[in-house]
Order: C-alpha cells, then structure tokens, then sequence
C-alpha cells in the first residue's frame, strides 16, 4: 500500500509546544530578577574571599585536644542515625506496601499515600524543631525527627519499586491459591528486594548526614557542640568536628556500598 | 464412558460471558463440559477469548455472569477464602512462564504450596518435609535435576516452562489450565513442553484444558478439540472430526492452510 502524500508543511520535525517555550521564558526572567534582587556583585564577593581565606586560616591547625567530647557526640549521632534508620524503615515497609496503586484499592492508598506527603513536607530540622519542643532537648527528639524523615522517604520509593513490578509473577503466585501475605513474600518481595536495600542504604547514608545537624535546633549529636563551637569563634575545634563528620560519611559511604553490592 | 458425567474433577461451565467494556462481549454464552479426563485443546484466532476462557475458571479475570461448576461449588461465585480454597486445586501455566525470576528454581516449585503454608513459615521457608521431597523428585521429572539452587533468570525458555510445569503439578490439581504454553517456545521446545505435560498430567490422571496456538500441536496431543470465534465455540469433537472446512470456519479464510 502507498501511504497518502502528505502536505508539505505537515513534513518536518514536530516543534515544542508554545506552553514550554513559554515556561522557559519565563524561568530564565525569573532568574534575572531574582539575582538582581539580591545584589550579587563582585565587590560583595571578593570581600567575601577575603572573609573566607581567614575563617579557613583560623582553622588550622584543627583542635584535636578535645576528643573525648567529639567521640561521645559522634557515638550519639551514631546512635540516632541507626536507630532512626532501623525503625524508620521498619514502618516504611507496611506503610509503602499500602500505598502501591496495583496492591491496594483506592481507599487504603489514598490514607497511605497522605501519611507519606505529611511525612515528605517538612525537612527533618523543621520536624527537629517540633520534636525537641514536645519530648525535650536530646537525642530521643532527633530520633523521632529522622524516623518520620526516613518513612517518607523510603515509603514512597518502596510503593513506587512496588508499582514497577511484573504483575505476572504476582499473577502466578496469586493462581496458586496463596493468601494475600505469601503473594507479598513470594511474589512482590523478591521483586523489590534489592532495590529496597539500595534506598534503605541510602536513607541510611542521608540519616548519617542529617543525624550531625539536628544537634543545632536541640535533636541530640554531634550538631549541638559544632553550633556551639562557631558561636565561640573556636574555628580550630569546629574544623576538628568537620574532619570527624567527614571521616565519618566516608565510612558509612563505603559501607553501604559494599551492603548495596552484596544484595545485588 | 465409564464413570458417571460428573466425576470429581470435572468442570461445567454454563453460558459464560466476558464483557470488559459494557455492550462488548468477548465471550458471548460460553457451555462447555469437561468431564473431568484427557486433554483439551481450545483453539482459535487471536483475540477471540480462548485467554480470557480460561483464567475465566481461576477467576484471574472476573467473569461477568454464567456459572462455572467444579467440585460442586460455582467458582464464578467464590471469594475471599472459597476462591483461594479452589484455586489451590487449579494448576496453571503461563505463555511467559510467570516464575519470580529472582527466587530459585525449588522456590518456585514451592509456590505450588502457599496456599497451603501458613505466612510465618512460606517467609522463613519451613516448608513441610513432604513438600521439600516432592519439589525435588518433581525436579527430576521434568528433567532439572541439580537446578534447584539456581535462580530462576538464568535459565532458558524451556527450561522455565519445565518449571511452570512442575509448579503447577506441585499443587496436587484436579485441573490443568495452560494458556498458550508453548507460544514463547521454538518447535522442538514446544513438542517437549506438551509431551511433558501430557505425561505428569497422564500419570496423576489430571485433566489439562490449554489454549494453543499450533493446530498440530493440538491435533497431535489432544483428546478433544474446541475451536472458538468471535466468542463462541464453532467446533466442539475429537481431533480427527477437525477438517480443513472447521478451520476455515475457525480462522476465516484458506490462503493459510497448507494444501
């Protein structure tokens, strides 16, 4: 069959529409005077370097003298990470379960789906800030505040790695006679499981980072001592904690690779 | 025939119909007995609901009125724990063979069990001893043995279907479905795939219904032969009553069929 001559003008290459060209308009005039707004000018920011060149100056060398206090906030940081990240992914899972569109009705994802938008909303030193308020300053009020960080997370990849999977092998194990907790474990878990350790190790990972910084607003760890320190102008202690902390992601960080490696 | 019409493993199905949008029927009144032996081969153009026939019966698609006897219980009817109940007696293999791909070839046998496996246990994998024992001969059978610990991703097409096979054999059915077992499969492979499965199903007196795509396949292994158009059953015999004119009626047109 000959397919029927086109007009010319129907035979070129499809354009964008004018709703994104428009958009992009608008992002970059956005952008010019957003920065106009703010007077970024190189006078600002060459004094600036110079600011920065003796902060940086006032850091070395790194005051190492008082380990004992750096060790025992670095162990509690430790402390919150680990303990947000376990119960945190912990209640993820149901939760994430509940809120994939092609293993529960409409009125069990739609709950679950809120409770993970409530969870997304606020960064976890805003939820830090609530929770020192309601149970107290220390480590218990940064725990709770990277749990609630680590469900939202972790719960809405997981119903989205739920969402991708084949429903065909869900489909044979469902043919079996199975009830609805072995369809999960047989046929949706193997399905999802490594990618579950990769986010949960990478939750972990952001739990290691966040956990150094609800210390600031009063969540416990190490974040408390390090605010402290730079409102003393103890720039070489405060260069000491920062070494600690980024000794400390390096470690986590090669952890969790290795944990994402052995589950591949 | 020697025992009576309705022995304990067949299957009645009485003006089934299949509408997926309103006013559309894909199966328009479907009666079919199956008295409860043999092999049946259901035939017919693509699209014309030979698949949706059949996961008709497990209810993997949800038929929109008729009655489906089996064990003298309508499955059209069953939910909740009766649907599950009867499932667990109904095997099926797949045209993509449908294993999890990432649990292990004697994982997947052992899916065959979970309905009967309480969750705690299927998570922990204590599976009866007696399961375990039957997963491995069954190994043997289709000719796997020394693969249980393999995952299932790594094996070939026939391979997997061997171990569709044998998953659904797990379940110790009354009844077979197979909907297109052998369309993923090359000629030899899909020779192999039926004499296995004529043969398990043989040896445990299981009757198999299967949707099949090759017309010499189903003349070559079936007993009886259905031949579906349009959402009704235009053939309905023993595979040497099929001739050229049944399946011109079947298919439309001749310019396929071999002279």
């Amino acid at each position: 069959m000959i397919a029927p001559a086109q007009p010319a003008d129907e035979r070129r290459l499809p354009r964008a529409g004018w709703l994104a060209r428009l958009g992009w308009l608008a992002l970059a005039v956005y952008i010019a005077y957003a920065a106009s707004l703010l007077e970024i000018t190189w006078e600002r920011f060459y004094a600036g370097l110079g600011h920065g060149a003796l902060f940086v100056a006032r850091m070395v060398p790194p005051d190492f003298s008082r380990w004992e206090l750096l060790a025992y906030d670095l162990t509690e940081s430790v402390e919150i990470a680990v303990l947000a990240s376990f119960f945190g992914i912990l209640i993820a899972l149901p939760i994430g379960l509940l809120a994939a569109r092609n293993m529960m009705p409409l009125w069990v994802t739609w709950p679950a789906r809120t409770l993970i938008a409530v969870c997304r909303s606020f960064h976890p030193v805003i939820v830090a800030i609530l929770f020192v308020k309601a149970v107290g300053f220390g480590a218990l009020a940064g725990i709770l505040a990277l749990i609630v960080a680590s469900v939202g997370f972790v719960a809405k990849l997981f119903a989205e790695a739920i969402e991708e999977i084949s429903m065909k092998q869900v489909e044979a194990v469902r043919a079996t006679g199975a009830p609805f907790f072995n369809v999960v474990t047989f046929g949706v878990l193997p399905q999802v499981l490594t990618r579950f350790i990769g986010f949960s190790s990478y939750q972990l990972d952001s739990n290691f980072r966040v956990s150094t910084v609800v210390g600031i607003v009063g969540g416990g760890g190490i974040g408390g001592t390090l605010f402290a320190a730079f409102q003393r102008f103890d720039y070489d202690f405060v260069a000491a904690i920062l070494l600690s902390i980024i000794a400390l992601i390096m470690v986590v960080e090669v952890f969790s690779a290795r944990l994402r490696a052995t589950f591949q | 025939m020697e025992s009576g019409p309705l022995s304990a493993r067949s299957l009645v199905i009485r003006d089934l119909v299949k509408e997926y949008k309103p006013g559309q029927p894909v199966l328009k009144g479907i009666s079919l007995d199956f008295d409860g032996r043999g092999m049946t081969a259901i035939i017919g153009p693509s699209g014309t609901g030979k698949s949706t026939l059949i996961r008709c019966i497990n209810r993997l698609v949800e038929p929109s009125s008729g009655s489906i006897l089996f064990h003298g219980q309508d499955l059209a009817q069953l939910r909740g724990q009766g649907l599950r109940a009867a499932r667990r007696r109904i095997g099926m293999i797949f045209q993509e063979f449908n294993l999890v791909e990432r649990l292990t070839v004697v994982e997947n046998l052992l899916c065959g069990r979970l309905g009967y496996v309480n969750p705690l246990k299927a998570w922990l994998r204590r599976f009866p001893a007696r399961d375990l024992a039957r997963a491995f001969d069954l190994l043997e059978t289709v000719g796997l043995k020394g693969f249980a610990a393999q995952r299932a991703d790594s094996l070939s097409g026939g391979q997997r279907q061997r171990v569709g096979i044998a998953r659904a054999i797990m379940q110790e059915p009354d009844l077979l479905l197979a909907d297109e077992p052998t369309s993923s499969l090359d000629p030899k492979t899909s020779v192999e795939i039926m004499e296995l499965m004529v043969d398990l199903a043989g040896r445990e007196n299981i009757p198999v219904v299967v949707n099949i795509h090759q017309v010499a396949l189903a003349k070559r292994f079936a007993d009886r032969i259905v031949g579906m158009s349009g959402g009704h059953i235009v053939f309905d015999g023993p595979p040497d009553d099929l001739t050229d004119e049944h399946l011109k009626t079947i298919y439309g047109g001749e310019a396929w069929l071999e002279t």
